[in-house]
């Protein structure tokens, strides 16, 4: 099978400093991968590796089943670590210029202009663009071959709430279009909650967990806001069991299934106990975030 | 390798950097080879060019001429145009841009070479066509009669020509990548032509007898006899017979072939960062 992305034991070093370490990294066809960590964790030296910008210490990389350096990046789109263009060169023409390298048909060019909403302002020099347009621009230039794989480092950097709300929408296009899209990030985690199918969390060059976004957070649980709460504490635990009830910030957290919520209430109105609130309660990813990157920090220490 | 070469020409083309050092180009070799050595003649003044008198300014000299600013500096300005098509990737950091494109390393590589070997060729066709113009209305005005050199000496002189801008290109492509920058390369390639090798043949040559014979294996001696064999005053700087003009062209050419080898070996095995 041709796995979009593939690496075995992938490494890189650079003097004595591990950038990144021993990393198997799996992304599926047609799926959006975001690979989380957090500054310096080793994304982007993944990513160029990746691309065949850096050589890896030791490891192996193949895209689309090929391995790096025998062929050409066919179908694979990507933006690195902010963009780079030439600033006596308008959006249009630089866009021209990359098609030329590409192989890809000039056709292109007004298409992903227009896809990433630059079309309006591309006649004039890179130079001159704000921080925004120049990564919408580096967007356009990964999408100009039609990727099969697309590859975007932190590709919402600059953009305005609209813009990025843009993003998201153009990479769950891709996605839905069957695009496989590897997205890199060291925040805006809500974000990559929205969009991704996996993730990847990475610290200090390893990764240290992977799976859905749902994997990720774990258990769920019901958050209940109740008067009185020690009535509805004693209550809740004769229902589902003391080990699964705790008492935090004056509310009780219960560590059960979140469609059990109606037979719930029902139980603890019928105990004589008033209900205010009643949700599932969800980790955040950023929750999630935090804690597997301090297990890792922990660990190396 | 077709599509990079197209998007280097584009590049170059495009950029004001490479227009502005054609136009000063232009301008230095039409000032010191005919305007101030005929504002000189016409005045009577005596200087180290006058004493070339008006032959010396006239359409059969042209070759020699125009070939004579090559070996230092107009050859200066072309190192710079070299380390600008190289140097200015990884000054914009556009490297990876153009490289997660797909192309292979070599492949841009060789464009930029080809894009530089165009270029010289110009900048050589446009400093023999100003020289041309030149020495034309100089011969108007003095009512001197025309000769144009044969065509075989022309073409000879053009090829001579640019054998020495792109060897000095393809050290300025060398000195770019070896260095990634734009700047320092620039720095330390004119500070070789234009300082230490005429320091080397004004004072260390005379002095040692090693130092004028590794000056024979160096590239600016070897560009100066080849010009100097085609015609070019020896009053040029850099313009000088320390070898025969055969063993000129062959050095220079060998030099043009290492520079390149040089830079394309750095190039493939580094890091992109
Ligand atoms: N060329 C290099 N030379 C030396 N060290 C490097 C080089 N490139 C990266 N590193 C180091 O490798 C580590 C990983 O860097 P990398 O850029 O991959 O991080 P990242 O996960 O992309 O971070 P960010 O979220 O800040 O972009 C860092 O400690 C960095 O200093
Ligand atoms: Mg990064």
């Amino acid at each position: 099978m041709n796995l979009p992305v593939q690496t075995v034991g992938l490494t890189k070093r650079y003097g004595g400093l591990t950038a990144v370490q021993d990393l198997d990294l799996t992304v599926r066809t047609g799926e959006v991968y975001g690979f989380l960590g957090p500054n310096g964790a080793g994304k982007t030296t993944t990513l160029r590796m990746l691309l065949g910008l850096v050589r890896p210490t030791a490891g192996t990389v193949r895209l689309l089943g090929r391995p790096v350096g025998a062929g050409q990046l066919a179908e694979v789109g990507a933006l690195i670590e902010g963009p780079a263009f030439y600033p006596y060169l308008s959006g249009r023409e630089n866009l021209r210029v990359l098609a030329r390298y590409a192989g890809a048909p000039a056709e292109r060019v007004p298409l992903v202009l227009d896809l990433v909403d630059l079309a309006g302002r591309a006649g004039d020099r890179y130079a001159g663009y704000s921080l925004g347009m120049k990564q919408r621009l580096g967007v356009a230039a990964a999408l100009l071959k039609d990727p099969r794989l697309l590859i975007l480092d932190e590709p919402t950097n600059g953009l305005d709430p609209s813009g990025t709300a843009d993003m998201r929408r153009l990479i769950r296009r891709l996605g839905a279009a069957g695009c496989t899209v590897l997205l890199l990030s060291s925040h805006l985690l809500g974000e990559v909650e929205q969009v991704c199918d996996r993730v990847g969390v990475v610290s200090q060059g390893r990764l240290v967990a992977e799976g859905s976004v749902a994997d990720l957070r774990g258990t769920v649980g019901l958050r209940v806001l109740a008067e009185p709460l020690d009535g509805a504490a004693e209550r809740a635990r004769e229902l589902v069991g003391a080990d699964r009830v705790r008492v935090v910030d004056g509310a009780l957290e219960l560590a059960v299934e979140p469609d059990r919520a109606a037979w719930l209430n029902t139980e603890l109105v019928r105990a004589g106990v008033a209900v205010r609130e009643l949700r599932p309660r969800e980790r955040d990813l950023e929750q999630v975030f935090f804690e597997l990157i301090g297990k890792e920090t922990a660990d190396v220490r | 390798m077709s599509g990079s070469f197209q998007a280097e020409l584009v590049k170059l083309v495009r950029r004001p950097a490479a227009w502005l050092l054609l136009a000063i180009t232009l301008v230095l070799a039409v000032l010191f080879t005919y305007v101030f050595p005929y504002a000189g003649y016409a005045a009577g003044t005596a200087g180290p060019n006058t004493g070339r008198g008006l032959p010396a300014l006239l359409p059969d000299r042209l070759v020699g001429n125009a070939l004579g600013g090559l070996p230092v500096f107009l050859g200066a300005i072309v190192l710079i145009l070299g380390v600008l098509v190289v140097g200015g990737e990884y000054g914009w950091g556009t490297w990876k841009t153009v490289l997660s494109q797909g192309p292979y390393r070599l492949a841009v590589y060789a464009g930029k070479l080809l894009t530089l070997a165009v270029a010289a060729l110009v900048v050589v066709l446009a400093v023999f066509g100003v020289g041309a113009l030149s020495s034309a209305l100089i011969a108007a005005a003095e009512a001197q009669p025309v000769h144009w050199p044969g065509l075989g000496d022309l073409l000879i002189g053009i090829g001579a020509g640019w054998l020495i801008a792109t060897m000095w290109a393809m050290l300025g492509v060398m000195l770019a990548v070896a260095l990634r920058a734009v700047a320092l390369p620039v720095g330390l390639g004119l500070v070789w032509m234009l300082a230490v090798q005429n320091l080397l043949t004004a004072i260390a040559a005379p002095l040692l007898d090693w130092v004028a014979q590794v000056q024979k294996g160096l590239p600016g001696p070897n560009a100066g006899s080849l010009a100097a064999a085609l015609g070019a005053s020896s009053d040029t700087p850099g313009v000088l017979s320390t070898v025969g003009g055969g063993q000129g062209a062959l050095v220079v050419a060998a030099y043009l072939v290492a520079f390149a080898a040089a830079g394309a070996v750095l190039l493939r095995r580094r890091d992109i960062s």
